[in-house]
């Protein structure tokens, strides 16, 4: 796999505020790559500089070795599916379609056929001749994707491209645009805010925060093993065991001391030193929660605690246990038959375990991302 | 809600009631004075002025003057000329205003209105001043070399198409920037992401787009523009007479009042023809998307 479409050390600034830091990844030809964060993160302005709406103060952006940072957004090779779809009003869909083919100077007939096998390929057939304001916002959300695709860009801009739909039709545009994809092997980047669905789609996802890279990976890897507490956050939700290094038991475990837990084992994947202030992403479906103490097991944390708050969502519960000063999300997935189990509930003494290896230690901890996990309901004492 | 159509009658009599004052002042100070314009057209002309008894063609027979025909076609191309003219600046104007951020908008609005603080018939006066053969303006480019020795400015259609396109010109901006405001300019970085120029993203995605104020600018400037008076009596000579020149004189110089109504009336019916067009237009616009004043375009 060669480097498809590159950033390298793009920078953006809007007078103080710096919207993209020195910006350098590398997409694949072919894959879904999400650029995931919260609002003004900077990754709109990164697909924008691509796009080319906006020209970065520092860095290149090359495709397949060409140089296209100076480029007007009419000469690039991308098309861009905006996040309010921006179909013209007073254009037919098909019209829409074929705009594109149209400012190339393509003869009638050549945009007649491949504005119809657009029209096929987003299921519209029909509607063909209707203006946008006749047609709902998931169809006029496939006019817009057809209306980037029929141009067969190297890259297809996608940006926030769900977020003006409700939660079911966004979940079947998902599948649909991964079919899509599947069909047409264009190189997709997706911009979005959430995680599910950057999570779902994407082969790659690079989170950003601040304007900064914080870390690209595929969604499991992303989701396993975040370099710092604003990635485990933002993706999931976690829980954060802070402390400082007890013992070192061989490369790879060591044991630390936690606040209000004590000690714990876990495995460490770069060497730590003695009295080293750690802090672990602990996933709240890889802690196992009991109403008896766990069988003794090498490499098994095991702590006792009392149920604070217990949601049943059916396929699963959620638990936040209280240890000590800390409140700690557990997450029990109901494999089996539910109602032939008594379930931990409320003020239980509960057993917590986890596996020295579950856990994921953080390269960079920061306090407050601790609020972007999510939280109980309150006032239920 | 249901259907607009059945709903129940009180409201419908609800409007008469509200609409009949406004209603009722057009009846008495438009339509029966337009009316009695047309009437007297039809009257023979008094001997001491004003109009006499009985009925008469002569007002119309009249018409087919030999310097006519030459008045109507100057004012009818004086007028759509300074209408294209207002219209092709109204749109880049309207376009960077409504671009332009809150605090330049304003500025550039207030620039657009502020001619307006001074008497119109003072601001034509300036003109001529200017346009005047010993005015500044043609002394230095006559000193430039830019026109020759021998043109005047002043006193000829060009000037009164130059000042008409002066008067005008906020009418135009005005109600084009209106729906320049409206406008969703990210149909630009549309246009120009799918391979437009921004100059074909110009006209083809925000011309159409701002069509209802196109179309307002056409009506707002050629009405006015058709009826002018005042700008080819000070600055366009017997060379720039419009139909406007020629009621005044029949009715202040010749006291022929039948023959200034006739004029008149051929004037309101010139006029009505781009009002009707316009109204067409709308109704076959507003037909096939009739449910766009509730859900335009997506919000981002």
């Amino acid at each position: 796999m060669s480097e498809f479409l590159v950033f390298d050390g793009v920078t953006k600034r809007f007078g103080d505020f710096v919207a993209v830091r020195d910006a350098s990844f590398a997409i694949e030809k072919g894959e879904i790559f999400a650029l995931l964060g919260p609002s003004g993160c900077g990754k709109t302005t990164l697909l924008r500089m691509l796009a080319g709406f906006i020209e970065p103060d520092e860095g290149r952006i090359l495709i397949e070795g060409e140089d296209i940072t100076r480029l007007p957004p009419e000469r690039r090779p991308v098309n861009t599916v905006f996040q309010s779809y921006a179909l013209f009003p007073h254009l037919t869909i098909r019209d829409n379609i074929g705009f594109g083919l149209k400012m190339a100077k393509r003869p009638k007939a050549e945009i007649d056929a491949e504005v119809d096998r657009m029209l096929d390929l987003v299921d519209l057939a029909e509607h063909g001749d209707k203006k946008p304001d006749r047609i709902s916002g998931g169809q006029k959300q496939r006019v817009a994707i057809a209306r980037a695709l029929v141009n067969k860009p190297r890259v297809l801009l996608l940006d926030e491209p769900l977020a003006a739909l409700d939660l079911k039709l966004r979940q079947r545009l998902l599948v649909e645009l991964d079919g899509i994809h599947d069909e047409v092997g264009i190189t997709f980047l997706y911009v979005t805010h959430d995680q599910t669905e950057a999570m779902a789609i994407s082969d790659r996802i690079a989170v950003m925060q601040r304007g900064g890279l914080e870390q690209i990976g595929t969604p499991a890897e992303i989701y396993e093993a975040p370099v710092n507490s604003f990635v485990a956050a933002f993706i999931g939700d976690t829980n954060f065991l802070r402390g400082k290094v007890s013992e070192i038991l061989d490369a790879e475990y060591s044991r630390a001391t936690v606040e209000s837990i004590g000690e714990i084992r876990l495995y460490n994947d770069r060497p730590l030193e003695m009295g080293e202030d750690i802090a672990l992403s602990l996933r709240p479906e890889k802690i196992r929660i009991e109403t008896h103490p766990p069988a003794e097991e090498a490499g098994l944390n095991a702590i006792e605690g009392t149920v604070d708050d217990v949601i049943y969502l059916g396929s699963l519960t959620r638990y936040w246990v209280r240890v000590g000063d800390q409140r700690i999300a557990i997450e029990k997935q109901h494999a089996r038959y539910q109602l032939d189990e008594r379930l931990p509930a409320w003020k239980d003494r509960v057993w917590l375990s986890w596996r020295a290896d579950d856990g994921c230690l953080l390269t960079d901890f920061a306090v407050e991302d601790t609020e972007l996990l999510s939280l109980p309901p309150e006032g239920d004492e | 809600m249901g259907n607009p159509r059945r709903q129940p009658n009180p409201e419908r009599r609800n409007e008469w009631w509200t609409t009949l004052p406004s209603a009722g002042w057009l009846l008495v100070f438009f339509a029966v004075p337009t009316l009695l314009i047309v009437v007297m057209s039809f009257k023979p002309a008094g001997p001491y002025g004003g109009f006499g008894e009985g009925w008469s063609l002569k007002a119309w027979a009249d018409m087919a003057h030999p310097s006519y025909p030459a008045i109507v076609w100057r004012t009818v191309w004086l007028s759509v000329a300074a209408t294209i003219v207002c219209v092709g600046l109204g749109l880049p104007v309207g376009f960077l205003l409504g671009r332009a951020d809150e605090k330049t908008r304003a500025l550039l609005l207030l620039l657009v209105v502020v001619p307006f603080w001074t008497n119109f018939l003072i601001r034509v006066y300036a003109w001529k001043v200017l346009l005047h053969p010993s005015g500044y303006l043609r002394e230095t480019l006559v000193g430039l070399g830019i026109i020759g020795e021998n043109t005047l400015l002043l006193y000829n259609e060009g000037a009164v198409l130059l000042v008409m396109v002066y008067a005008y010109l906020p009418f135009a901006i005005l109600p084009i920037y209106a729906s320049a405001e409206k406008f969703d300019f990210a149909l630009l970085d549309a246009a120009r992401d799918l391979g437009a120029s921004s100059i074909r993203a110009f006209w083809l995605v925000f011309v159409p787009g701002v069509g209802r104020g196109v179309l307002a600018a056409v009506v707002m400037v050629l009405i006015p523009a058709l009826g002018s008076y005042i700008i080819p009596d000070i600055v366009g000579g017997p060379a720039g007479e419009m139909v406007g020149n020629k009621i005044a004189q029949r009715v202040f110089i010749d006291r022929n009042w039948p023959h200034a109504a006739a004029l008149a009336t051929l004037l309101m019916i010139v006029t009505l023809l781009p009002v009707i067009f316009a109204f067409v237009q709308q109704k076959r616009e507003s037909v096939p998307d009739g449910s766009r004043k509730g859900g335009g375009k997506a919000t981002a």
